[in-house]
């Protein structure tokens, strides 16, 4: 279906080629996923399939790609449309028309369909992908997990032979990414669609697969092959198939269901070992930030701004961060009910819950970029939302969705200079934070120009400048590959055992399970669950990493806590 | 009456109550910016300010009894706002620069500018005549109700939605207009996400150093992405023709220009206050000559249109309302032009004028005809499948 013939792509201005010698073939009707750390191209070969690159990128791709016998050089992307359905990385930039029904009409109007053909498919796909509550709503108003399966549902309506996806499920949580995953198998085993997609949580996707291909680094050829045998050899890989390579199973199992299969006998050999007990918090107490050198205004003390929050004295409460029955209103709706948390200095905690549940706007409420309607909020002894920005940063930092938001400047120096005037820190504190947790990158590149991941260090260091004791990520996993996920894990471990409080929202039950001393799962505004990250995980279908459900009922929660029980050298 | 019989007669009047709106029985478009447009064309035939004031209002109760939860619904009050600036500015540059209006009732005097010979006919400061306010405000008034009327028409409609009434061979390039108009609301999201993000860096996210500062991330942004969404539209068919002979594609063009061309002409015929003689033929000529064009222009189109908005009786009445309410207004003018245009000089009281104040008022039957949005606190009724 889709042929790669000596395929390769340079773009203007870069050092290599990106793809280079590319051979790969696609077999009709098959589901396959591509895997490789950031930055090897996955997502230069997904554009060629569409005709994108080179029509629409730039570049110069030499070789030959074709699509169900036509070649992408002599068609453009919009004659491969009825043939190819693509989503990118960023759904909100997919969406042409404002409502979702007329979305998923769009690509079939372009194209030319029939009236009634076109009202059956729209019917058809808003059920497959449950949509018919919504067929009304503008898109601007869906959450995360509703706007990419509306892509994918406008994609799906002209029904075309290809598909190919873009990490379509690195944004959703773990309920509507089985959701959306379950209907790309469903295309696959009964219309008999062709699927390619990237993506970097591979525990999520791999089982679906029948083939791999691996760009194990950038201008190698890549390695196609049955999911089992690409995984023995692949630099990414999912927690289940590194549980398997570490208890030497054979094959290697791709779903937690055949990892349970083999499971007995490592059961057995870890049932005198009890999982390790995550140790209590006690690191130190980082010292109170010093008072904020900016005076505040006649104007400010006439209003009393700033007033309660001065009286709260910052030694009497020994927590970082103190949430009361906390209440946010947008409008109409309640964002947040009566949401109560204390994080203590040195602890971890996961906000869980689907999309739009309030885990961002309790983020939100915490840094002073929302006020609460009801409840209180105290973030180091201050209101937040009634402290100046400038003393703000000081006490709690957050790192947004999107890194690149925090980030204005044009080259990595100037970035860091003006971290550290912002933060009154002494020069060159933030370009020592840079260098530690992002080392190798030269002074003078423009954040445009890192990786995602590259973009999250360097947005984190950017915050921590100003040693704030309460760091709150929101959703810091995604579009991370196993590698930089690693040292993310190891950064905030470190920053932890300093005394950071540290409140990550995220649907990784992955790095959850390892980072996390407690989880709180959000449901419609409300915690739901509030308890040590064991207790509230390793019940929860959802929520439960793939090694506590391949161990059941022993409570293991990562790799790496059985194979230090295992006495094995990591 | 007791409240048992009324709900009697209501129940039985049931087929003709308006119904609860939803994607089949949505009003076009079309038909909602007739009606705005009528409003606002009696709005151009008159000075009154009883009158334009009536006009404000029936747009005004029509837009808050029918109108959705959509984000765009809210361009009404924007408008007004826009209506009441207009009006300012009037009165500010009447003050300063003088007006031909002859007046003998002196408000205040400002110092006036010594002008040079060759700058005769200009004034700036002087005297300023309760007249010459007046005249002012009056038209400042016309001005804004016109506006006001287009805001109507925008809560109601989305300029987008108006696409899905464009002849095919116009659909591509009203769709490049559309996205290029969604630049501006996503520059303003993209705006308030840098300042939170300004915040969190510990900036003060007001003054002109921070407007300076997220100046050029937003426009990078705001670039990034449209480039995003034409690679998206490309890639989903957007552009894609048919082949036809060269002949059919000039006469297309010809047809299609100097139809355009002849409706522009018209449509400023009738609006402005003289030349509504040769306004009406022109406008219908060019409206003949653009269709035509449009129509062969089609057929190097692919595209079809999925569930298109019907013209019902309900669209029906709603553009004929507003087209009753400006042919009165129109008619009304020829007969008695003294009460549409209360005097100025000298001053008077303007006075309503019954006959088109009644017709002003056919202008609310979309608040009875048009359906009914759902109201937004109750459970959205169950989807007809």
């Amino acid at each position: 279906m889709i042929r790669f013939e000596q395929v390769s792509v340079h773009y203007e201005g870069a050092a290599g080629a990106t793809l280079s010698g590319v051979d790969l073939t696609v077999p009709e009707g098959e589901l396959v996923l591509l895997v490789g750390p950031s930055g090897v191209g996955k997502s230069t070969l997904l554009g060629a399939v569409s005709g994108l690159v080179p029509h629409f990128t730039g570049g110069t791709l030499s070789g030959r790609v074709t699509v169900d016998g036509r070649d992408t050089r002599t068609h453009k992307p919009r004659e491969l449309a009825d043939l190819v359905g693509t989503v990118g990385q960023d759904p909100l930039s997919h969406f042409v028309t404002d409502t979702v029904e007329d979305e998923l009409a769009y690509g079939m109007e372009s194209l030319g369909l029939a009236p009634d053909v076109m009202r059956r498919r729209v019917e058809e796909t808003l059920d497959l992908l449950g949509l018919a509550g919504l067929r009304d709503r503008p898109i601007a108003t869906l959450s995360g997990g509703q706007q990419q399966r509306v892509a994918i549902g406008s994609v799906l309506t002209p029904h075309p032979k290809v598909l190919v996806l873009d990490e379509p499920t690195s944004a959703l949580d773990p309920a509507a990414a089985e959701e959306v995953l379950a209907v790309l198998q469903r295309l696959v085993h009964d219309l008999g669609t062709t699927v390619l997609m990237a993506e970097h949580r591979l525990e999520r996707v791999v089982q679906y697969a029948d083939q791999v291909v691996l760009l194990p680094s950038p201008g190698a050829a890549p390695v196609m092959g049955a999911p089992a045998d690409v995984m023995a050899l692949s630099p990414v890989r999912p927690p289940v198939v590194a549980l398997g390579r570490l208890a030497g199973w054979e094959p290697l199992p791709l779903s937690v269901r055949d990892a349970r299969r083999r499971a007995a006998g490592l059961r057995e050999r870890l049932a005198p070992v009890r999982p390790p007990v995550p140790e209590p918090v006690t690191a130190p107490v980082l010292p109170p930030p010093a008072p904020s050198p900016v005076r505040r205004g006649a104007l400010a003390r006439l209003l009393g701004r700033g007033a309660r929050a001065a009286d709260v004295p910052g030694s009497v409460d020994d927590a970082t961060a103190r949430v009361e029955r906390l209440g946010v209103r947008r409008g109409r709706v309640e964002a947040l009910r009566r949401v109560t948390l204390t994080v203590a200095p040195g602890e971890t905690v996961a906000l869980m819950g689907r999309n739009g549940a309030g885990k961002s706007t309790l983020l939100a409420t915490l840094v002073g970029m929302v006020e609460p309607t009801t409840g209180t909020v105290l973030v180091g002894g201050r209101t937040p939302h009634r402290t100046e920005p400038r003393d703000m940063v000081r006490r709690v930092g957050l790192v947004p969705q999107e890194p690149r938001d925090l980030l204005y400047a044009d080259t990595v120096a100037a970035e860091c200079a003006a971290a550290d005037s912002d933060a009154g820190a002494a020069p060159g504190s933030c370009r020592a934070l840079v260098s530690e947790l992002l080392p190798g990158v030269p002074d003078d590149t423009h954040p445009r120009d890192l990786s995602e991941g590259q973009r999250l260090a360097l947005a984190l260091a950017v915050v921590l400048t100003a040693r704030p004791p309460l760091l709150l990520l929101d959703e810091p996993t995604r579009g991370l590959d196993y590698a930089a996920k690693a040292r993310l894990v190891g950064v905030l471990r470190g920053l932890a055992a300093d005394g950071h409080a540290i409140v990550l929202a995220t649907h990784d039950v992955e790095l959850a399970a390892e980072l996390a001393h407690r989880v709180v799962i959000l449901a419609d505004g409300e915690t739901v669950a509030d308890g040590e990250t064991r207790e509230v995980v390793v019940s929860s279908p959802a929520f439960a990493p793939q090694t506590a459900k391949i161990l059941a009922p022993q409570e293991w929660l990562t790799v790496a806590q059985v194979r230090a029980a295992l006495g094995e050298p990591s | 009456m007791t409240a048992p019989t009324g709900s009697a007669v209501l129940a039985r009047s049931r087929p003709l109550r308006a119904p609860e709106a939803n994607r089949s029985n949505a009003l076009p478009a079309g038909a909602w910016w007739l009606w705005a447009l009528g409003l606002a064309t009696a709005a151009s035939r008159t000075t009154n300010p009883l009158l334009l004031g009536l006009l404000v209002g029936v747009a005004g109760y029509v837009v808050a009894a029918r109108r959705t939860d959509v984000p765009w619904a809210r361009s009404y009050g924007t408008f007004i706002r826009i209506g009441l600036f207009v009006v300012g500015v009037r009165l500010v540059f009447s003050v300063f620069l003088g007006s031909p209006i002859p007046g003998t009732h002196t408000v205040f005097t400002l110092p006036e500018v010594p002008m040079p010979d060759w700058a005769k006919g200009v004034r700036v400061g002087g005297r300023v005549t309760a007249e010459q306010l007046l005249f002012a405000l009056y038209d400042g008034a016309k001005l804004a109700t016109l506006l006001i009327c287009v805001g109507a028409a925008n809560s109601f409609a989305n300029p987008a939605r108006l696409l899905k009434s464009l002849p095919g061979a116009l659909y591509e390039a009203g769709v490049a207009v559309v996205v290029a108009m969604t630049f501006a609301p996503n520059m303003v999201a993209d705006v308030m996400r840098l300042r939170t993000a300004r915040r969190l860096r510990g900036r003060p996210t007001r003054g002109v150093k921070a407007v300076l500062q997220i100046g050029l991330p937003v426009l990078e942004g705001a670039l990034e992405r449209s480039v995003a969404v034409a690679a998206s539209m490309d890639a989903r068919g957007y552009g894609r023709t048919a082949q036809v002979p060269p002949a059919v594609r000039h006469t297309t063009n010809v047809l299609t220009l100097g139809g355009l061309l002849g409706v522009c002409a018209g449509t400023y015929g009738l609006l402005a206050a003289q030349g509504a003689v040769y306004g009406l033929p022109l406008l219908l000529a060019g409206l003949v000559a653009a269709t035509a064009g449009l129509r062969l222009g089609g057929a190097r189109s692919v595209r079809t249109r999925y569930r298109p908005d019907r013209w019902g009786a309900r669209a029906w009445l709603v553009a004929g309302s507003g087209a009753a309410v400006a042919v009165a207004m129109i008619w009304a003018g020829s007969v008695d032009e003294a009460a549409l245009h209360p005097g100025v000089v000298p001053l008077a009281a303007p006075v309503l004028p019954l006959w088109p104040a009644a017709a002003v008022l056919i202008g609310l039957l979309p608040a009875v005809v048009a359906p009914v949005p759902p109201s937004a606190g109750a459970p959205r009724s169950k989807e007809i499948q």
